[in-house]
């Protein structure tokens, strides 16, 4: 192929990586809460969208961009805190299938919720006045919002790192992934660590639907094929594993990105392809542990 | 009375019921009197084109109301039975099979997306039952699904691309980029443009073509940058078109490169807000403020904003309107509610509902009209409806058609 530069491939590089943040983000999220409560949360999706459409509303309403980047996670989070209490947590210790099929179900209620507040058609979005404009790399001239967008990730990333590496609360939430019974004999409350769990998951998911909300179309049904893709991610990591998240994120993003450069019409294809690659040869993905799900 | 009497004189009261139902005197008078004109409209009230199916509803029941308050038919009302045909082809024809077989409707009027539209055609033809199509589409005019009850009141792609290309490929310049969706309308599009765009030596440098659908187009967008041409055209339609104009003004490609759409709708730009469509042009059947040019647009524009709280028809929604009007008015023409007349009726048509003169040309039923070359706006907008300035609007000409012949239609006649 023809016109193939090193600074093309270093763009399409770049393009791949912030492409695979929001994947990463919302991996994180699902692993996260796959992790320590076994619940593989359908409707992450619906609140990546609710999170792209509460940060709209709440632009419009403050017309700060930063206030709605610090209080649509807060929101989504407390949606998530509700859905936990009330609604998976009766599910508890009934299989892996009963959480699988309320959030499916909840997806579609939460949709349906978006299209009667905000309409069919969704909103209009544009860049905040701050992080518009390219900057030049060196090889090229590449969307500012975007860097902010690989940045903001990495931010997060490290934060929940040390979250849940140096602190007390991380430790327990640590112990409690590995055996539940043992933290509550030692007279710890797990519900509640579960219920912390999944709203730092949802809140996740919520701020990766206000971050990607600039960069694409926001109606309803936009959760519904990312939802796809970052299951692709969480198996292609490891169930459950958060660095598996941040790796295998930033992966099906450059894969995707440099299979649209040499051949775009299998772009989609790409990601599904390197799934079964990675299921064929690590079954359990880069970072899983094995038999988790049984 | 034995059962052979009482079985005889059965017999001779069901023949005399069906005489008295069967007489043409009485049937006629039943029919002048109530039964109204139905005019099915299957659309596509859910999916992704939903936004635009309500607007074809809205701007087709004032057509309805136009003609029901102009008397009707010989005292006969017109009446809209709105079906949602969910964008998918299989649905479509299962309404449509039901507006004819259960509900008896007179006519079909409706579609929004090419797909749904065959499957339209093939249910109503098969039954002689007139089908004024109002979404875009090639293969409609083409002789294998054409008939004489198939009639095309929307533009097709060949035409709108055309008219894209002639009006900016001279402007823009040569070097041209296509980001296509994968399936036939951006097929359509594609060779629209790269036909009109051979005479005027026009190159495409790539057609990147990209599945339906796709969230973040940013990874086709490098490539593009370094090919650097005149013109990028998004061959492609709704939020993939919303989706591929953001992504397109973050990469700065706008600076040394002018984006087009062949279809720019104005739904898809409210959608997408003003500054991912700022500068971008494109071709559209009709868009409101031609009003100050076109008296025939601003009496339309007023009876809408009226039934609607002032809000503006969408240029899919005119064609609502337009689809039902024509059909109406070719039952005046016709004396009759039946298929041949009003199809000969609908032939003889020429009309200006709301956009200027149009008629149907003869061998294929399509509506032969104006296209409206407009670009999006950012700054200097008067109102929320504000949103395109009309840079020009190429008049209807049949010239710009493929040829009868090229679409395999043998016969011209009247």
């Amino acid at each position: 192929m023809e016109g193939i530069t090193p600074s093309l491939l270093m763009l399409q590089l770049m393009t791949g990586i912030a492409l695979g943040a929001v994947y990463a983000l919302l991996a994180l999220g699902l692993s996260l809460i796959f992790g320590m409560l076994t619940v593989v949360n359908f409707a992450h999706g619906a609140f990546f969208m609710v999170g792209a459409f509460l940060g709209v509303y709440f632009l419009g309403l403050t017309g700060n961009f930063w206030f709605s980047l610090l209080l649509t996670p807060i929101a989504v989070g407390a949606i998530g805190l509700v859905t936990e209490r009330f609604l998976v947590r009766p599910l508890y210790g009934r299989g892996i299938d009963y959480p699988l099929l309320l959030t499916f179900g909840l997806s579609y209620v939460m949709v349906e919720a978006m299209r009667v507040a905000f309409g069919i058609e969704g909103v209009p979005t544009s860049t905040p006045a701050q992080l518009r404009g390219a900057v030049d790399l060196g090889f090229g001239f590449f969307p500012l919002y975007r860097l902010f967008l690989i940045g903001a990730t990495a931010v997060v990333v490290l934060g929940l790192w040390l979250f849940i590496e140096k602190t007390r609360y991380g430790l327990i939430i640590r112990a409690g992934s590995r055996d539940p019974e043992i933290v509550r004999v030692l007279g710890i409350d797990i519900s509640r660590v579960w219920l912390m769990v999944f709203g730092i998951g949802t809140a996740i998911a919520g701020l990766s639907g206000v971050l990607a909300a600039p960069t694409r179309a926001v109606n309803p049904e936009m959760g519904i094929s990312v939802l796809a893709e970052s299951f692709v991610v969480t198996v292609v990591g490891g169930m459950g594993s958060l660095p598996g998240a941040v790796v295998a994120g930033l992966l099906v993003g450059v894969v995707f990105s440099m299979t649209s450069l040499f051949a775009p019409d299998l772009a989609e294809l790409s990601i599904f392809v390197l799934m079964a690659v990675v299921l064929l040869i690590r079954p359990q993905g880069f970072f899983g542990k094995a038999g988790l799900m049984g | 009375m034995n059962q052979a009497l009482i079985n005889a004189r059965r017999r001779r009261i069901l023949r005399a019921g069906t005489a008295v139902a069967a007489s043409p005197f009485l049937f006629n008078i039943a029919r002048a009197q109530g039964a109204p004109i139905k005019i099915g409209f299957p659309v596509p009230l859910t999916g992704a084109f939903s936004a635009e199916a309500q607007d074809q509803v809205r701007a087709a029941e004032i057509a309805i109301k136009d003609f029901n308050d102009a008397g009707g038919f010989g005292g006969r009302k017109a009446e809209l039975l709105v079906r949602d045909d969910k964008l998918n082809p299989g649905e479509a024809a299962t309404r449509t099979l039901e507006l004819i077989e259960k509900d008896k409707v007179n006519f079909i009027v409706g579609s929004l997306s090419a797909a749904t539209q065959l499957s339209i055609n093939a249910v109503s033809r098969d039954r002689k039952i007139i089908f004024n199509s109002i979404s875009q589409s090639d293969a409609i005019n083409e002789a294998k699904d054409w008939s004489l009850y198939t009639f095309h009141e929307a533009l097709n792609p060949h035409l709108t691309a055309g008219a894209v290309a002639r009006y900016a490929f001279p402007k823009f310049g040569k070097k041209i980029v296509y980001l296509t969706a994968d399936y036939a309308y951006g097929h359509e599009m594609v060779r629209g443009f790269q036909r009109a765009g051979q005479p005027l030596g026009a190159v495409t440098l790539a057609d990147i073509r990209h599945p339906l659908g796709v969230a973040d187009y940013s990874a086709f967008l490098p490539r593009i940058q370094s090919l650097k041409p005149d013109v990028l055209v998004l061959c492609n339609f709704g939020r993939d078109l919303v989706n591929s104009a953001k992504q397109v003004t973050d990469f700065g490609l706008k600076a040394n490169t002018k984006v087009i759409a062949p279809v720019l709708l104005y739904t898809a730009r409210q959608a997408g807000g003003a500054d991912a469509f700022d500068g971008i042009l494109g071709g559209t059947s009709y868009y409101w403020g031609m009003e100050d040019k076109i008296p025939a647009a601003k009496a339309f524009n007023d009876k809408f904003r009226k039934a609607n709280g002032g809000a503006v028809p969408s240029d899919y929604g005119a064609l609502g309107y337009a689809g039902i009007r024509s059909v109406l008015q070719a039952v005046l023409n016709a004396k009759s509610t039946d298929s041949v007349p009003v199809s000969i009726a609908l032939r003889q048509l020429k009309y200006n509902w709301y956009k200027g003169e149009q008629f149907y040309r003869k061998c294929d039923h399509q509506s032969v009209q104006s296209v409206v070359i407009v670009e999006s706006k950012s700054k200097a907008m008067k109102d929320k409806y504000d949103v395109f300035n009309v840079l020009a609007i190429e008049n209807a000409n049949e010239a710009n058609l493929r040829s009868c012949d090229e679409l395999g239609h043998k016969v011209t006649t009247t």
